[in-house]
């Protein structure tokens, strides 16, 4: 499969870079023979997608040296590639690698970074895509893909609320003067609403205390006895619908549970609904005292700016 | 030559780069550095702590801000939409300059982040210097580009290393970032003399200086920055002051992070070289 946004290498490597046009050419070449998988020894694929030698096709371009060949020089980027970028997709998905066990998430996120490879000049962006690529490949999560996506989706509100753009957030003063009718309200950028057939919030938590557990204790057994203990994967969780706010207050992570009619409520004004269809979209559930301190609470968290039209997010 | 304009005429002494681990010490026991180094895609983003963190910064210390990813040497034009984050952190940081590599790591779009070498060519050098001025012109300082290590060499190539760096930095005239570390580890990986690459430079173009550990194997030597600097590296840095003079310096310390004041410690040793440049000047 050819992976996303990559354009297809030149057949040959060029001779000379006479031209702005023979380094792209060369670049076209180099970037698909790094974003190849390594083989299990990490080691880069012994074949081309032309199935030629990859030795020969490396040396087409790659001086070789008194100690490594041109193949082993390049088997280098190729090794520094794949290990920056597992090791960011690692850092992002402690639920994920949780529930999957390490082998099968290393298979997951190999495949996936072969599949879409970065379109963003940071790897903070670099997961953007997981939840769509499962969705896609269920047979690499199978049994529990349905949970691996929404562990996926909730990863990733958490890389948006830790440093996605924020606007200026409305006082009540400002938007009450306005007839409920005619009203919108916007919810900041940062914010993500979920729905979530698991309660995943108590269940990342307790993984994330778990894995910081087994780093202080790895390193207690590997000073004492020079090596290192295999602790039991955490229990999946348990299933239990529940309605999240994904947000961050004082620049501090935070999952605020909500109850159904408030959840309902913010995805009306999210999705644009005037304040009054926003609460009517409530339902029965949002008894006027309620509705009061809902939004005075998100009001004092800062949850309200300006109401926008969506951006379509890029892929 | 401390001050020139490729670092904005001014005269920094010897800086840390500002990694995360050190962000309690730094903030809370207020050490006294000379100045600090950012990567300026970690604080490339639109909220939340990274920022918070930087301002803090910001009120104690000067920063310079110092890239990974405008990959001078890929064929992909400058992204304008890149080029307005970065000019917005240029204008919070108020930094004398920007640095980024001599190299590439991007193609159509895709982004492999990582310091690849540049095919040393005329063509290559003419494309990385036009980009070069387009950044500049764009963010509006001045810009150092910094050689990188590397591990491969291209037949395609005409000319050595430090030839390409002069046509380059000729062309854009910009400065150069002048990393000690990252010449003594290709110059093992390459089989060339690194006091050639030094003695043949553009020495008034240095605006600054990097020095890094790094990791010797049996077959290559690889930039780590995870633990102090060796010798030899040392020894190039005290001939690259003679050629260059006393000029911003800066320690990387990217992995194995140890404690604030083992790091600075590290850093100042530079101090014992920058001496004997001024005594060899005085």
């Amino acid at each position: 499969m050819k992976p996303f946004g990559l354009q297809a290498p030149p057949r040959r490597a060029p001779a000379r870079i006479a031209s702005t046009a023979d380094l792209r050419s060369l670049q076209r070449l180099m970037t698909r023979a790094l974003v190849r998988p390594l083989t299990a020894d990490d080691g880069l694929q012994p074949r081309w997608v032309d199935g030629r030698p990859m030795a020969e096709v490396a040396a087409e371009f790659i001086k070789p040296n008194d100690r490594l060949t041109s193949f082993d020089r390049l088997e280098i980027y190729g090794r520094m590639y794949w290990f920056r970028l597992l090791d960011a997709v690692r850092d992002d998905c402690p639920g994920l690698r949780a529930l999957l066990g390490e082998r099968a998430f290393d298979g997951l996120a190999q495949a996936y970074l072969a599949t879409y490879p970065s379109r963003s000049f940071t790897l903070r962006d670099l997961c953007s895509r997981l939840e769509r690529f499962v969705a896609e490949h269920p047979r690499l999560t199978a049994p529990r893909t349905a949970l691996a996506r929404e562990i996926a989706r909730f990863e990733w509100a958490q890389t948006v609320a830790f440093d996605g753009p924020s606007r200026p957030a409305l006082t009540l003063a400002q938007f009450g003067a306005v007839s409920p009718s005619r009203l919108r309200l916007g919810l900041q950028p940062y914010l993500t609403l979920l729905v979530l057939e698991h309660p995943l919030d108590d269940w990342v938590i307790a993984v994330k205390r778990r894995n910081a557990l087994r780093g202080a204790a790895s390193q207690a057994i590997a000073a004492e006895a020079g090596g290192t203990r295999r602790l039991r994967r955490p229990a999946p969780p348990r299933r239990g619908r529940i309605r999240l706010a994904v947000h961050r207050h004082q620049n501090n992570l935070f999952y605020k549970r909500l109850e159904p009619a408030a959840f309902r409520i913010l995805c009306a004004l999210r999705d644009g609904a005037t304040l009054s269809r926003a609460i009517a979209a409530g339902g029965r559930g949002a008894k006027p005292e309620l509705v009061r301190s809902w939004f005075a609470s998100w009001q004092a968290l800062g949850w309200f700016c300006r109401w926008q039209p969506p951006v379509a997010p890029s892929l | 030559m401390p001050a020139n304009p490729f670092n904005g005429q001014t005269d920094y002494g010897i800086g840390i780069g500002l990694r995360v681990p050190h962000y309690a010490h730094i903030l809370a026991k207020k050490p006294v550095v000379d100045w600090f180094e950012i990567i300026s895609e970690n604080f490339m983003v639109d909220g939340g702590r990274p920022l918070e963190i930087l301002d803090q910064i910001l009120e104690q210390y000067r920063v310079v801000q110092h890239g990974v990813s405008l990959y001078f040497g890929s064929a992909d034009k400058p992204d304008r939409t890149h080029l307005r984050r970065l000019k917005a952190l240029v204008k919070r940081t108020n930094t004398p300059w920007l640095s980024d590599h001599l190299c590439w790591g991007s193609v159509d779009g895709t982004y492999t982040h990582d310091l690849l070498p540049v095919p040393y060519t005329m063509a290559a050098a003419r494309r990385t210097a036009e980009k070069i001025r387009q950044v500049r012109d764009f963010v509006g300082v001045p810009i150092c580009v910094e050689n990188v290590s590397s591990y491969a060499e291209y037949h395609a190539s005409e000319m050595t290393e430090w030839e390409f760096l002069s046509e380059v930095v000729e062309r854009a005239d910009c400065g150069i970032l002048l990393d000690v570390n990252n010449i003594y580890v290709s110059s093992r990986n390459h089989g060339f003399d690194p006091y050639e690459y030094l003695n043949h430079l553009p020495h008034h173009r240095v605006g600054q200086m990097h020095v890094a550990g790094h990791t010797r194997f049996e077959k290559y030597t690889l930039d780590t920055h995870d633990h102090p600097v060796l010798d030899p590296v040392w020894k190039l840095y005290a001939h690259a002051t003679k050629l260059c003079g006393v000029t911003a310096t800066l320690l990387e310390w990217d992995d194995k992070i140890p404690s604030f004041d083992e790091v600075h410690h590290e850093a100042l040793k530079a101090n014992q070289f920058i001496d004997g440049a001024r005594q060899a000047v005085g």
